[in-house]
């Protein structure tokens, strides 16, 4: 037992960029255990996907040609089987919206113990350590574990896997419990259009939680007409219905590249930060100086939002 | 139909902090209902509301201190309690996925509800894992990350959307019973008011150990274990602006016209 299966994400006839990263995280353990990089690709145009996925450290790739689209059913009976052929010692998945929704499901099935979320994985003949974020990534804790185990990773935190492989590729004929699948997809909506997209904007001024209060939007409307800059958010800000949801940046919102992206009152969740971590210069305005967004800025003002904003559009009248 | 409701107190720290060990010593500690449950909570309370849901039981693996918190939830609405804890926890830093399953699925077993709603994540722990891994342990179906639940549940299931990455939500039908994981903004939560909370205090609050549930002491001894926490290390290049906010306000002024943002 010292194999790694990873099983990789796909959606609408696209492998997802989580995919590749899985397969150099997956390397890494295997390197460290001894054993081989299983990848699993389960439904949609699984050959097509398993000759992108071929690349170096990849021994070998399982294919279940079974529906088009994720069902966490289909997802979690094939891998549950995998991991009965293979005894792989750990088992890898994203931590993405899907990747939670069968990844806990397996862990029950196999008994295994879960660890989700991890920006780092090590590994020697018996202990598996991972690295995660606590408190919405003030806090990093490491966690470790014996035996077999399944861990679902970051999005972004390893490079994709490079290089061509030699791959051996394979069918593998799961048997799919039809009457078990208690769930199906009726289809997709792309949801948040609107008057703006944000993702076009050159300046966005971006507001988050720490504006407390719907009427104090005003205070950041002022400041993005001072600017001539756009507003955006974060997401409970749109939560709470202060602005439409084709304002959030994010994973579930939109993600933008502007040249200047100021971020008020907002703590830099990993989800948020998925959204604007492509902006040229970032600028932070926050009163916690242990805020993720402290870090990720290039410019950062520790202070009250309500003292540096009004001061700021005071700037250019 | 009858609802239970996973609910969970978290942890907050302020943002002057320190780590002693694998612990933040509880001065510098709050506490708050998980933001992801209070939408849960909404959602099992509109249901009440609708007919539709007869019952609202909430449970919490928890010491005492949360009984405050938990209250909150019979204070919008739920009509009992049930609260997990045990001599066996107070030993251990980490509660696990595996653990809360174990837990959760001897109430869901006692309970027999039709439908249990949990939030996607806890804020603290972030696992992200517990309602999914609970549905598989017993045998219901599940849903995960859902913003949008129809309220007419035909045929014996649920019409949900599920909130994937990218703007992207998926319609997807499940049947009952089922695990729902709430995603926030899927309404939006009320405040209590002084009569629910009034009324929450007579409402009826169960407290149950391990053994009360047929469970083993063994089941709080978590699989994985919490070794190390720390200060994310800073190595980025961020420029902190001191002085006043109007000093800062002025460096920031400087930067956007340099960058010809204004004039
Ligand atoms: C599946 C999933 C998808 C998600 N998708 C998204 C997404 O697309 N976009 C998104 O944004 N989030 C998303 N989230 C939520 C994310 O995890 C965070 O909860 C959210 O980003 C927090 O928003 P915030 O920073 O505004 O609030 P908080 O984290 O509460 O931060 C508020 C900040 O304001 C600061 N502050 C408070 N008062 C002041 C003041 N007076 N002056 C200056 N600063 C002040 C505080 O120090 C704090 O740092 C998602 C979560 C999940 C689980
Ligand atoms: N201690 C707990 N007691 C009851 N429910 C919990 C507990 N911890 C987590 N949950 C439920 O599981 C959800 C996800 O939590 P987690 O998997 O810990 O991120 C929470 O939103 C709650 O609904």
């Amino acid at each position: 037992m010292s194999d790694i299966l990873a099983v990789v994400d796909h959606r609408r006839g696209e492998l997802r960029d989580v995919s590749y990263e899985l397969i150099s995280a997956g390397r890494g353990l295997a390197d460290a255990t001894g054993g081989d990089l299983h990848l699993a690709v389960i439904s949609g145009t699984v050959e097509r996907f398993a000759e992108k996925l071929d690349r170096e450290g990849v021994d070998a790739i399982y294919t279940v040609d079974y529906g088009e689209e994720f069902n966490h059913g289909v997802y979690t009976q094939v891998t549950t089987q995998l991991y009965d052929k293979l005894a792989p010692q750990y088992v890898l998945t994203a931590n993405s919206v899907n990747g939670i929704e069968y990844a806990p499901a397996v862990a029950t099935e196999l008994d295994l113990p879960i660890v989700t979320d991890a920006i780092d994985l090590e590994a020697d003949d018996k202990t598996l350590t991972v690295t995660r974020e606590i408190y919405g990534g003030k806090v990093e804790t490491t966690v470790e574990l014996e035996g077999p185990a399944i861990c679902t990773i970051r999005t972004a935190e390893w490079p994709g896997g490079e290089g061509t492989g030699t791959a051996d590729i394979e069918a593998f004929e799961a048997t799919i419990d039809e009457d078990a699948l208690g769930s199906s997809v009726r289809g997709f909506e792309e949801v948040g259009g609107g008057d703006v997209d944000i993702a076009d904007a050159d300046v966005l001024v971006s507001v988050g939680r720490g504006i407390d209060d719907e009427e104090n939007l005003e205070l950041i409307e002022d400041l993005a007409d001072a600017l001539g800059a756009t507003i955006s958010a974060s997401r409970p800000v749109v939560d709470s219905g202060w602005l439409p949801k084709n304002r959030q940046v994010g994973q579930s919102g939109t993600v933008v590249t502007p040249d200047v992206y100021i971020a008020v009152g907002i703590s830099g969740a990993v989800q948020h930060v998925a959204g604007m971590k492509g902006s040229d210069t970032i600028v932070a305005i926050n009163t916690d100086p242990n805020a993720p967004i402290m870090d990720i800025a290039d410019y950062a003002i520790q202070d009250d939002l309500f003292a540096v904003v009004p001061a700021l559009i005071e700037e250019f009248q | 139909m009858k609802i239970l409701l996973a609910v969970t107190e978290v942890a907050t720290v302020d943002d002057a902090f320190e780590i002693e060990g694998t612990e933040i010593p509880d001065q510098y500690l709050g506490t708050d209902l998980n933001e992801w449950d209070e939408y849960a909570i909404e959602e099992a309370v509109q249901l009440q509301e609708a007919d539709i849901a007869a019952e609202v039981v909430t449970v919490t693996i928890g010491p005492e201190t949360c009984e405050q918190t938990i209250r909150q939830a019979l204070a919008t609405g739920a009509d009992r309690a049930i609260r997990i804890w045990d001599e066996a926890f107070e030993a251990v830093d980490l509660l696990d996925v595996s653990t809360k399953t174990a837990i959760l699925r001897a109430v869901v077993a006692e309970e027999e509800p039709d439908l249990v709603l949990s939030g996607v994540q806890s804020d603290d722990d972030s696992w992200g894992a517990t309602g999914v891994a609970l549905a598989a342990a017993v045998d219901y179906e599940w849903a995960a990350v859902v913003n949008h639940l129809a309220h007419d549940f035909e045929d014996g299931t649920a019409s949900v959307r599920r909130e994937l990455e990218g703007g992207v939500e998926e319609l997807t039908t499940v049947d009952l019973p089922a695990v729902l994981t709430i995603q926030t903004g899927i309404n939006e939560p009320r405040y209590a008011s002084l009569r629910g909370i009034r009324q929450a205090k007579r409402k009826p609050l169960e407290v149950y150990g391990l053994a009360d549930l047929g469970l083993e002491e063994s089941v709080a001894e978590s699989r994985v274990r919490l070794t190390a926490m720390s200060e994310p290390e800073r190595e980025s290049d961020t420029t902190v602006w001191e002085g006043t906010p109007e000093e800062a306000a002025g460096e920031l002024a400087d930067l956007l016209r340099k960058r010809e943002v204004v004039q």
